[in-house]
């Protein structure tokens, strides 16, 4: 194998900026469904818990988000443009979520005692956080599907504004999305808590853990009937087997862990995992970006522009490491 | 409604909206380092309590303005994926820089806000540093991408695409560093001016309280800095303008025929059917010297470009003069400042004075809206001057009035709110701290 040419070291950023948004600000997602599941004597100090958890890194763990935007449109304009008219109704959906779930979580926060701006930003933030995650997925859903049918020419959409994302794959992905962000933030959870809280949220981790693999296996077979442009390589390439059984021993092991109260390991599984299932997208998708029409090939933007890209993403590497090491030194343990 | 009023009105919400709480997230660290920098010099607890309530303050704008910022960043997909299409890789370079410019930002506002605990004084102190730069460094980056809208450069259009792409040729295009800077000296301004009336406000009602008298003249020292620094960034950016964009210009001072020497029209309505501007105040030969610094040099006019590549010229023509009158008016209050400080009476016990600075608190920010309704007005019909026309950017997806009026209310509810958590906040620390001890939020 020769070295990777530019696209491709374009699609690794996206997919690492990926992982690190599920992973970092999916979770922050995620705590936020838990207060809705806050109930019994621990009800309170379950929401206090979930709360100082990700109030220093909510932020910076967003903009994970805004960086894989960027070089969406960057690098793959047409592919871009293409995703946000035919999942206009999606992303728009997603958006509000994320701007109702940030606002609502600092209203919150500020309220000063005002408790009818309380009571109204702790149900938005809660209802947002959930509503967001299953968006972000149905559109994930939906890039991979093989809905989205594009001119290649003109960059014109050709198959609707609806059609492409409502349909039981993308919604399967939604769900799975948001199982994997409650997941994580429990398994996270357990490592901010101790005694009976910590009991808590390992019991919500392991429950959320089964839920997700109930709805990988689901999610599985539809891919493979209705959206063969993703499950057929997903599921019936030669790296498909062992890949499968790699992520769902991973997996297992994460609840193993869980289950023996080692939860460090649990958290460095958990994340295992989910990286596993996003690379798992990446290789089945690649070198496709909006499967069937657009390729590496025919929507990479010019050499001069992924070159002056990656140069900033390396740049911008070089201080941003630092920097969330320290944050994340700051405010969390292990 | 069609579709392209819809998408160019939410737009239009949408940055409204975003940039009122992106520049209190660029100038309140500033105003935090300052009193945090005093504190740590004095040790005098004033300072660390100020510091305190204004990054309570910024935490609760800023967070408004990230996710408000974020929504722009998908809304320029949504609304015009065509102009995405083409132009995002153009443009992409300064939006990947600014892109880690926030990161940094939210990393260290993380740190600064939740690490008074946890770190050491310098280092928090460092961390608030890093939120001011990293804040004004992403604003400098988006405004590149603005700027190059406005004059486009370092590609050439060929059937419909955007070919020989030079990325830092069209960061670097001729209106980006007036644009930043006219738009960083606005930001501190409208902050300064902003933050030094709400201060204002409380000293009016509490004459004896340190800490607001010393909140109100930090803050005015910023605004009044920037007041001063205003128009020369704005003389520098019009010269730009008169040269490069000048249908804009001519939209801005109402000048439907070309005039040499050209007057300056201060106020009036341009009537565009009549291609008149009736009713304005005309200073003869000054807009030559201030277009072209000549005063007999020949300025433009909307007459010598078709009809169909006029901005609206009422709309252009009357946000100018708001952003300049506001411009104007906090020169001279900066000025009034300046001089009551040579009296022996301090500035805060001249309650006209204080009266003055309440009144002026929302006028900064009137002026940056007014500023981009002009940059962006102004470029119309365009959404890439002479390029790429507006209307043929615009979503294909029908039914634009539903996302309008649903980020219409959205947005409406977060501002309320915003409104009345931050009055509670003012009106809560204008009680006597002992009282506020007894209640159990000091």
């Amino acid at each position: 194998m020769g070295m990777p040419d530019l696209p491709q070291l374009v699609v690794a950023v996206v997919l690492v900026a990926m992982i690190a948004y599920v992973a970092s600000g999916g979770a922050d997602f995620g705590s936020g469904v838990w207060e809705l599941f806050a109930r019994g004597p621990r009800a309170e100090p379950q929401v206090r818990a979930l709360r100082e958890a990700i109030a220093p890194i909510w932020e910076a763990n967003h903009v994970w988000l805004i960086l894989v935007v960027v070089l969406l449109f960057v690098c793959f304009p047409m592919a871009f443009a293409a995703i946000m008219v035919a999942l206009h109704i999606p992303v728009t959906l997603m958006l509000v979520g994320i701007v109702l779930r940030g606002a609502a979580f600092v209203f919150q926060s500020y309220a000063a005692g005002d408790h009818a701006i309380e009571h109204l930003s702790v149900r938005l933030f809660r209802i947002a956080s959930a509503i967001t995650p299953m968006a972000l997925g149905v559109v994930a859903g939906a890039v991979a599907g093989g809905n989205i049918r594009v001119d290649a020419a003109t960059g014109a959409v050709t198959s609707g504004a609806v059609r492409p994302w409502l349909l039981p794959f993308p919604l399967l992905v939604g769900a799975m999305t948001l199982g994997l962000c409650t997941y994580l933030a429990a398994v996270y959870m357990t490592l901010e808590t101790d005694g009976q809280l910590r009991e808590d949220f390992r019991r919500r981790a392991l429950l959320a853990g089964c839920a997700v693999g109930a709805i990988a296996l689901p999610a599985a077979w539809v891919a493979l009937r209705e959206a063969p442009v993703i499950g057929v390589p997903l599921l019936t390439s030669p790296w498909s087997l062992p890949f499968h059984v790699a992520t769902g021993v991973v997996a297992v092991l994460a609840l193993v862990a869980l289950g023996r109260r080692h939860f460090h390991w649990a958290r460095l599984l958990a994340i295992a995992q989910t990286a596993l299932i996003l690379i798992g997208w990446g290789v089945a998708q690649y070198p496709r970006v909006l499967a069937p029409d657009l390729d590496l090939e025919n929507c990479a933007a010019a050499p001069a522009v992924l070159e002056a890209t990656l140069l900033v993403l390396g740049i911008g590497t070089v201080l941003l490491v630092p920097a969330f090491v320290c944050l994340y030194r700051v405010f969390k343990s292990g | 409604m069609s579709d392209l009023i819809a998408a160019r009105s939410l737009m239009a919400l949408s940055l409204a909206f975003h940039i009122v709480f992106a520049s209190v997230g660029i100038a309140m660290p500033l105003l935090m380092v300052v009193a945090e920098e005093r504190w740590l010099r004095s040790g005098d607890p004033v300072w660390l309590d100020l510091c305190k309530r204004w990054a309570k303050g910024t935490a609760i704008l800023f967070a408004v303005g990230a996710v408000s910022g974020t929504g722009l960043s998908f809304q320029l997909g949504l609304l015009w994926p065509e102009f995405m299409r083409q132009a995002g890789p153009v443009i992409g370079l300064p939006f990947a820089m600014e892109g880690f410019a926030f990161f940094l930002e939210a990393i260290c506002l993380g740190l600064y806000l939740y690490g008074w605990q946890k770190l050491r004084p310098r280092a928090h102190q460092l961390a608030g540093v890093g939120v001011m730069l990293a804040g004004i460094a992403s604003g400098v980056f988006v405004i590149a991408a603005n700027a190059w809208m406005n004059t486009p450069r370092g590609c050439r259009h060929v059937d419909g695409r955007f070919v020989d792409v030079d990325p830092i040729a069209a960061m670097c295009n001729p209106m980006w560093l007036p644009q930043a800077a006219h738009m960083l000296a606005a930001t501190f301004l409208a902050v300064g001016f902003g933050t030094a009336g709400v201060h204002a406000l409380i000293v009016l009602r509490r004459p004896d309280s340190s800490l607001h008298q010393r909140a109100l003249v930090l803050a005015l020292w910023i605004g009044g800095a920037a007041a001063v620094l205003l128009p020369l960034s704005g003389d520098v950016l019009a010269k730009r303008v008169a040269e490069l964009q000048p249908v804009k210009l001519a939209a801005m001072e109402g000048l439907f025929a070309s005039e040499q020497p050209a007057g300056l029209r201060i106020g009036g309505w341009p009537d565009e059917a009549a291609a008149v501007t009736r009713y304005a105040i005309e200073l003869p030969y000054l807009l030559s010297f201030l277009a072209h610094g000549d005063f007999d040099a020949k300025v433009r006019g909307l007459d010598e470009f078709p009809r169909d590549q006029w901005p609206p010229v009422a709309i252009t023509h009357v946000a100018f003069q708001v952003m300049v009158a506001v411009g104007v008016l906090l020169l001279l209050v900066a000025i009034t400042a300046g001089l009551l400080a040579w009296r022996r009476r301090p500035i805060v016990r001249h309650r006209w004075f204080l009266k003055l600075l309440v009144g002026c608190a929302p006028l900064g920010f009137l002026g940056i809206e007014a500023g981009w309704v002009v940059t962006e007005v102004g470029r119309q019909p365009w959404i890439v001057q002479g390029v790429m026309r507006t209307r043929d950017a615009v979503t294909p997806v029908p039914n634009q009035i539903v996302p309008f009026c649903g980020f219409a209310l959205l947005y409406g509810l977060l501002f309320a709110v915003v409104v009345r958590l931050m009055r509670r906040h003012v009106f809560e620390s204008a009680e006597p701290l002992v009282q506020d001890a007894e209640n159990g939020h000091a």
